[in-house]
């Protein structure tokens, strides 16, 4: 087979694939022109609209329709949970199914007993991505031991591996259906979408409620928070295949079935070693989130620092964390830029020893019984807690100054404008401004979500939750493309930042809160640090993209008519670069929104507080079912709203 | 032991799919009946939970030859599992009637297994100095007088109450609307957070009101003053949304699932004759708080040190 290999699709950090790369669309001069008083107009029509209208924003009701509905779903679930044929036949099916899965994975991972395993992984990496792969997988999985964190690091492997054992074996199918027939893709394309933008939080009430606490309900959550990726990658893959083989395929009569499975799979080959990647990455990120309902693993450790703001100990899991993150992706990645090349019949063979020289390792090694615990060990948790002692002492007055500037001068009157609005005046405006900056569909989508935070009963802490993402992506964006900048007219530096940024994404959302805690107490703002310091390495790259991509024609055009380096910045690759500064924007709103959420766990409030103490407490639990609900509405019509930037200025693909 | 597991949950589904249905908890891990299994013990996030619970486990694993496999869970998550069998035993455990009734009384998936000897008190706390300051402050009709002194950025301009982690027994919300407070209530996060304002509260002089407990090592540290809420009666808490009434007395008790119970193993025995003073755990909790200890090495030094105490604990025959 000799065919074109596609080469990888362009992903968003949260495996969302990018529509097309940036079409650069000079908008009609007139048009603009129009658009901009129409805006002009619109803005003073809401601020008289407000003045006229503000309410004095009562504080949500604790008993909403709403939430009463929710505790009424609750009360039938549990009466009924062994009862109900929906249960007995059904769900709780899929939950032993579930357990079985895991308790296999858990047998076979801990059968190979420490030294086993890691010689098993190290000789997957050789065989699947070359032997410096293979050295990386040795180190980082005997680290585990050195950091004393062997068992919970390989729960952690169990579950991730479960859920995307799961994911693979349901999105490939779907991505596929999903590539071939058209109704299929495109019912499934807005549930992906709702699907990605729901922060993982917003997950866990709901889980439990059908699969009850323990690994089967985290594994569930992991698989529905990583499957979209499978999917929509699956489907890129398949559907990019190119037509011309499938052509030639049909003219020697393929049948279907041979066509799918010799020409259209083999040929998106790379693409699916792609998709199984991302599932791996966001499938570990959820993990440790599920420690929040009883996942065993590295995540009950950071559950376990955050409780005694014990960032030493996070910090070893955290380590930890990006290690396994680091050796799965290196595998993977290698893995699947090695299925693209066409190897000779002596390499394959060559191969086949390796294969093989690998089993017998392996099996050498699970007879060796090594005990983790007499591993020399090492923990960065006395040093990283006496530098953030240090720091809490001597620069005690500078964070609190930072805390209360930001919160009294900029979050509280915004919060308090957001408040006050009355609900159908904010729809109204979120309409108006949705067709002007996205067109009528999404307007239309965003108004509805809007109007969905008011009729669950939610709306106070709704627009404080907004409030809070409005002031954290507004940093978030400045910083990032700051150092995007930086980073796009420095190469040395920005082969110096990459790695970093690598890391950096990999991290699960709720690490970041800690070291955030530990500065600045419980308050809205450490949740607007943690989300800053989560969503600042996508924008980063998303920007840095954007300039680079400018063509360098134009660059030299401007330079040799003698633009200073600032000209040139902003008045050419800037502007030339909106379609990636946009879509930083947009992707960096959706994690922002996350992470703010996450925050409700360090006093940040609002929507993100309701999740964590319906979870939490038994008489609020319709509220925080109902609280979870208002974060995925609000998260579409951020997503809807900004979103179109970017879209709506090309076509759509 | 996991194939095992597996060999078993297999054969389950089998038998199930005979007779119709499989029930929420199937495929979990039976609790150790008789044989020295494992103990799913929960932890809930507070240090004294910890201590009882370092204790316990030191006395299964090493004395007894268990294994104890401990979860953190908050309250309610944790009671959750004994449906599941992910928990066997709660060992501090404050109040909380209507966990009672609904997994005890109605599903009857637990049981009560008598108190831990520990007194629980909850209430609303200032520094010392404040009442040195202010001596009238203790009472709480003149809390809003001095609302002002308790502004932070996060109280919307009113006084903060400062309040623990979401999953702790708490009226305060209740309270502050039912009494007219001009005060908001923010969620810290954790134990470990009310703590450490306090801390900070008492060594700098800062205006605190906080929510606070007993057993509590920090007591014999510093010093905090409770405010007088108005007196408890029975009943005035029954319905949680209407409390105007400071919070009980608690006697602190011990759950355990009904699996566990029945099996009646030596494990569930030494649960049940559990039971030391404040002054006990507040040793412990000191100990992995403040001298650097792991839970295991506080409880082997208690329990080095305290032989008399925990001796009738162990059930005869073990």
């Amino acid at each position: 087979m000799t065919a074109t290999v596609p080469p990888p699709p362009v992903l968003q950090p949260g495996g969302r694939v990018l529509a097309a790369a940036s079409d650069t669309v000079v908008p009609a001069r007139r048009g603009r022109f129009r658009t901009r008083t129409v805006a002009a107009a619109m803005v003073v029509a809401t601020v008289v609209a407000y003045l006229l209208f503000r309410t004095d924003g009562a504080a949500d009701s604790s008993d909403a329709a709403a939430f009463r509905f929710f505790d009424s779903v609750r009360d039938w679930v549990d009466a009924n949970r062994d009862t109900s044929p929906f249960f007995l036949y059904g769900l709780n099916y899929v939950r032993l199914g579930v357990r079985l899965l895991v308790d296999a994975v858990q047998a076979a991972l801990t059968g190979l007993g420490f030294a086993g395993l890691v010689a098993a992984v190290a000789a997957i990496g050789t065989v699947l991505a070359g032997w410096r792969t293979g050295l990386l997988a040795l180190g980082g999985f005997l680290a585990f031991g050195v950091l004393g964190l062997w068992e919970q690091s390989v729960d952690t492997l169990v579950l991730t591996v479960s859920a995307v054992l799961l994911s693979v074996l349901i999105g490939v199918p779907l991505g596929i259906f999903a590539a071939r027939v058209r109704w299929v893709g495109a019912t499934l394309r807005p549930v992906l979408d709702v699907m990605q933008i729901m922060p993982t939080f917003a997950y866990l009430a709901p889980m439990t409620l059908l699969f009850l606490i323990g690994e089967p309900a985290a594994v569930i959550a992991t698989m529905i928070y990583a499957v979209p990726a499978t999917i929509r990658i699956t489907a890129l893959g398949i559907s990019e295949v190119s037509p011309t083989a499938v052509e030639a395929a049909t003219a020697l009569g393929s049948t279907r079935w041979q066509l799918l499975s010799k020409v259209r799979l083999p040929l998106a080959r790379t693409t699916i070693a792609l998709a199984v990647n991302q599932t791996i990455m966001l499938a570990l990120s959820m993990v440790v989130i599920t420690a929040l309902i009883d996942a065993p693993g590295l995540g009950q450790n950071i559950v376990n620092a955050l409780q005694r703001v014990n960032v030493g100990a996070a910090f070893d899991a955290g380590l930890a964390i990006v290690i396994l993150a680091v050796v799965l992706d290196r595998i993977t990645t290698n893995a699947a830029r090695r299925t693209g090349v066409h190897r000779s019949r002596r390499q394959r063979q060559a191969r086949w020893i390796f294969v093989g020289a690998g089993v017998v390792v392996v099996a050498a090694a699970a007879l060796v019984s090594i005990d983790p615990e007499n591993v020399p060990g090492y923990s960065f948790a006395a040093p990283v807690n006496d530098l953030v002692g240090w720091i809490e002492l001597h620069w005690y007055d500078v964070t609190e100054g930072l805390k209360n500037g930001i919160s009294a001068g900029v979050l509280d009157p915004l919060e308090t404008v957001l408040v006050t609005t009355p609900w159908w005046l904010f729809v109204v405006a979120v309409a108006a401004f949705g067709t002007l900056i996205s067109g009528w569909r999404a307007a239309l989508i965003a108004a509805l979500a809007a109007a969905g935070l008011a009729g669950l009963g939610l709306w106070q802490h709704s627009m404080q939750t907004l409030a809070t993402v409005l002031v954290a992506i507004v940093l978030t964006m400045a910083i990032g493309v700051a150092l995007g900048v930086f980073c796009a007219r420095h190469d040395r530096l920005a082969t110096g930042v990459r790695p970093l940024l690598d890391a950096a994404q990999t991290m699960p959302s709720f690490v970041y809160l800690l070291p955030a805690v530990a500065l600045f107490g419980a308050s809205r703002f450490t949740a607007i640090v943690a989300a800053v310091i989560f969503a600042v390495p996508p924008v980063v790259r998303l920007v840095e993209r954007g300039l680079r991509d400018v063509p360098p024609t134009v660059v030299e055009a401007a330079l040799s008519a003698g633009s200073t380096p600032r000209q040139l910045l902003w008045k050419v690759q800037l502007p030339m670069a909106r379609g990636g500064l946009l879509l930083a924007a947009n992707q960096g709103i959706v994690m922002v929104l996350a992470m703010v959420v996450v925050g409700g766990l360090v006093g940040a409030g609002a929507l993100g507080y309701d999740v964590v103490a319906g979870f939490s407490q038994r008489e609020l639990f319709g509220k925080g079912l109902a609280a979870g609900l208002a974060i995925v509405l609000l998260g579409i019509l951020l997503d809807r709203l900004t979103q179109g930037f970017h879209t709506s200025k090309g076509p759509r693909r | 032991m996991r194939t095992l597991r597996t060999a078993a949950a297999a054969a389950l589904i089998v038998s199930l799919t005979a007779c119709g249905g499989a029930t929420s908890g199937a495929g979990e891990d039976e609790p150790s009946a008789g044989a020295k299994g494992t103990v799913n013990l929960a932890i809930n996030p507070w240090v004294g939970y910890e201590a009882n619970a370092a204790v316990i486990a030191y006395l299964l694993e090493k004395k007894m030859g268990y294994t104890v496999e401990k979860k953190e869970l908050k309250e309610e998550i944790a009671w959750q599992g004994f449906e599941t069998g992910e928990v066997d035993t709660i060992v501090e455990n404050w109040g909380h009637p209507d966990l009672k009734k609904t997994y005890i009384e109605d599903k009857k998936v637990a049981v009560e297994v008598g108190p831990t000897g520990n007194q629980g008190v909850i209430g609303w706390y200032v520094p010392q100095w404040m009442v040195d300051k202010y001596p009238d402050i203790t009472d709480w009709k003149n809390l809003n007088k001095y609302a002002d002194l308790f502004k932070t950025s996060e109280s919307k301009g009113k006084g903060q109450f400062l309040a623990g982690d979401p999953s702790f027994v708490t009226n305060d919300e209740a309270l502050v609307t039912n009494l007219k407070l001009h005060y908001t209530v923010v969620y810290s996060g954790s134990e470990a957070a009310i703590i450490k304002a306090a801390q900070q509260a008492a060594a700098q002089t800062k205006p605190l009101l906080f929510y606070f407990y007993e057993p509590q090592w920090l007591f014999a540290k510093e010093k905090y003053v409770r405010v007088k809420l108005p007196e408890y009666k029975d009943g005035c808490d029954a319905d949680p949304k209407k409390v105007a009434c400071d919070y009980p007395d608690y006697v602190l008790d011990k759950i355990a699932s009904k699996k566990f119970a029945d099996g009646n193993s030596t494990a569930y025995q030494l649960v049940k004759n559990f039971k030391w003073t404040n002054d006990d755990q507040n040793l412990v909790s000191d100990y992995i708080t403040n001298q650097g200890m792991s839970d295991e090495q506080a409880a082997e030094k208690w329990v080095n040190e305290h032989e008399a105490t925990w001796k009738p604990w162990i059930p005869a025959g073990s």
